[in-house]
């Protein structure tokens, strides 16, 4: 099988044609990719994995690892220096969404307005991307606080905003950098949910960027665990625990096995 | 052991917490009669002063005295107030537009910006008043010579708030603009000019007052050729006619039309900021 594979998700320009590699059908791969930032810092050596279609694939490090980068080179805000990402399928605007740590939002902007952002810069009007928009923040159940503005929203809300902005454009890929490390642990947990009830039903591909173990382990069908100086990737763990997961995951022998392994590595990462 | 028990029984602690929280009647009160109270008493101690000593009116005219001046040259002192402010509002005009135009310019290209800088800099730090003269030489329609150096002085605090404002733009949010593909346009209106605004607001409010500031000056360095009709130019034919009431009625006026702008546009800031950002809202305790 021969497919389309494009080298930047927001590039029509170059594309060519790729074997498939074996064992699923990936979205994109990343092949040997490093980044050296003008200042000479190796931020990444040595990138080499691929992420399947509808997969939730976490990234996990401590902080300075380059997590964030690698994000961004995927999202195509950042080029690589060496290497190549490579795209199984063809990616154009709005294909992705982004979540950022902080929720990003635009506070002279109502909830609706945030939101609407990624379809007002398709050119999409209000009205006409009013069911879209609609859609979204159903998604996360925001549609009572469509008019409100940012600040009058708590954290979590605010978080939801975000992501209803992210969901908007049906994007294939959803990149989430650390969403959910600056809310309170009840709120963390009732967004883990919902989000995996929406990638259960919505079908994107998810890379979740975090520093927690828990929270990778609780969401993710595989974990890639990146040490520091240069960021790299030192080890995959795969979590074989067939989703819908609920909160008994959290209370299992599974789930607790699968954290001493994830955090057994984690400290071999960083060289303890 | 009982009064230890009664300090901290729940029926003290809630008139405790209202005590706290400013009532906002209150707080109302204060900032409408504190000052007012204030002017009453400076005010009252200069007409005392003024009778106890009998200070002549050409030295030094009591409050009263200046009020019935203001009163009694209204008619030609009204038309004067008339000139300088359409001078000042033209100089802040334009000033909106050169600094608005020129900092979105500067946000665009680098090079325009390092290259055209350095020159608005030294228009702000060369004094007005020193400039005016040569001004006046060099451009012969008076009313456009007084508009120029009132714009001199109105158009750098504009031009500076906004580039900073213009360029403060949330980072992760222009990376999120980039990812959705905005072009430089939509970048501009929808994310920069939005960022700038609260800061535009706290330029423009200073380039009020500088404006007609700088009216003024103008005003008075082409009084001397004997033209103009404007309030600076009441103010010098009041001097050579030692009308000294006079002067001081017309220095009121212009005050109270500096205090006037000024207080529109904090009122124009706390209309279009009071939704969203952290300057116009009132703090939850």
């Amino acid at each position: 099988m021969r497919v389309g594979v494009v080298d930047r998700p927001a590039g029509d320009r170059r594309r060519r044609e790729e074997p498939a590699p074996a064992g699923g059908a990936p979205l994109f791969e990343l092949r040997d990719v490093g980044k050296t930032f003008g200042s000479g810092t190796v931020a990444l050596e040595g990138l080499d994995f691929a992420v399947g279609r509808h997969a939730f694939v976490s990234l996990l490090g401590p902080s300075g690892c380059g997590k964030s980068t690698v994000l961004r080179l995927i999202a195509g805000l950042l080029r690589p220096s060496r290497g190549r990402i490579l795209w199984h399928r063809r990616i154009s605007r709005g294909d992705i969404g982004f979540v950022f740590q902080e929720p990003t939002l635009m506070p002279w902007a109502t909830v609706f307005d945030n939101v609407w952002l990624p379809l007002r810069l398709q050119g999409r009007g209000r009205r006409e991307a009013g069911e879209e928009v609609e859609r979204a923040l159903a998604m996360v159940g925001l549609s009572e606080f469509a008019r409100a503005y940012p600040r009058e929203l708590s954290g979590g809300m605010k978080m939801r905003a975000s992501i209803a902005r992210a969901l908007v454009t049906r994007p294939k890929l959803l990149l989430m950098d650390e969403p959910f490390a600056a809310l309170d642990e009840i709120t963390r947990f009732k967004l883990n949910n919902e989000l995996l009830n929406l990638w259960a039903k919505e079908n994107w591909t998810v890379v979740f960027v975090t520093h927690s173990v828990y929270e990778s382990v609780y969401l993710s069908e595989r974990i890639l665990v990146m040490a520091a100086r240069p960021g790299r990737i030192t080890g995959e763990i795969p979590i074989p625990v067939p989703h819908p997961r609920d909160e008994a995951f959290r209370l299992s022998p599974t789930y607790t096995e699968a954290c001493r392994r994830v955090s057994a590595e984690l400290r071999r990462a960083m060289g303890e | 052991m009982a009064v230890a028990l009664d300090s901290d029984s729940p029926e003290i602690r809630p008139a405790a917490g209202e005590e706290d929280r400013p009532d906002p009647r209150l707080e109302l009160l204060v900032r409408i009669f504190g000052p007012l109270a204030l002017l009453v008493v400076v005010v009252g101690g200069w007409e005392l002063l003024v009778r106890i000593n009998e200070i002549p009116p050409y030295i030094l005219p009591g409050p009263l005295l200046v009020v019935q001046s203001l009163l009694d040259n209204w008619p030609s002192l009204w038309p004067s107030l008339l000139v300088t402010l359409r001078i000042t509002f033209l100089a802040l005009a334009v000033a909106v537009v050169g600094g608005v135009g020129l900092a979105v310019l500067f946000s665009l290209s680098r090079w325009i910006e390092l290259s055209l800088f350095p020159l608005a800099v030294v228009l702000q730090v060369t004094p007005v008043v020193a400039i005016a003269p040569l001004i006046l030489i060099y451009v012969d329609n008076i009313t456009l010579a007084l508009l120029i150096c009132a714009w001199i002085v109105a158009f750098f605090p504009i031009l500076s708030n906004t580039a900073l404002g213009l360029a403060s733009a949330d980072h992760n949010l222009r990376d999120l603009f980039e990812l959705y593909g905005a072009s430089r346009w939509q970048q501009l209106l929808h994310l920069r000019l939005p960022s700038a605004l609260p800061y535009f607001l706290g330029g423009l409010r200073i380039a009020g007052g500088l404006a007609l500031i700088g009216a003024i000056v103008a005003e008075f360095a082409a009084g001397t050729g004997g033209t103009g009709s404007g309030l600076a130019f009441r103010i010098l034919e009041a001097g050579w006619r030692l009308e000294i009431p006079r002067m001081f009625a017309a220095l009121l006026l212009i005050s109270l039309a500096g205090i006037l702008i000024f207080l529109a546009f904090t009122l124009l800031q706390h209309l279009l900021l009071r939704r969203w950002h952290a300057s116009a809202t009132l703090r939850e305790r």
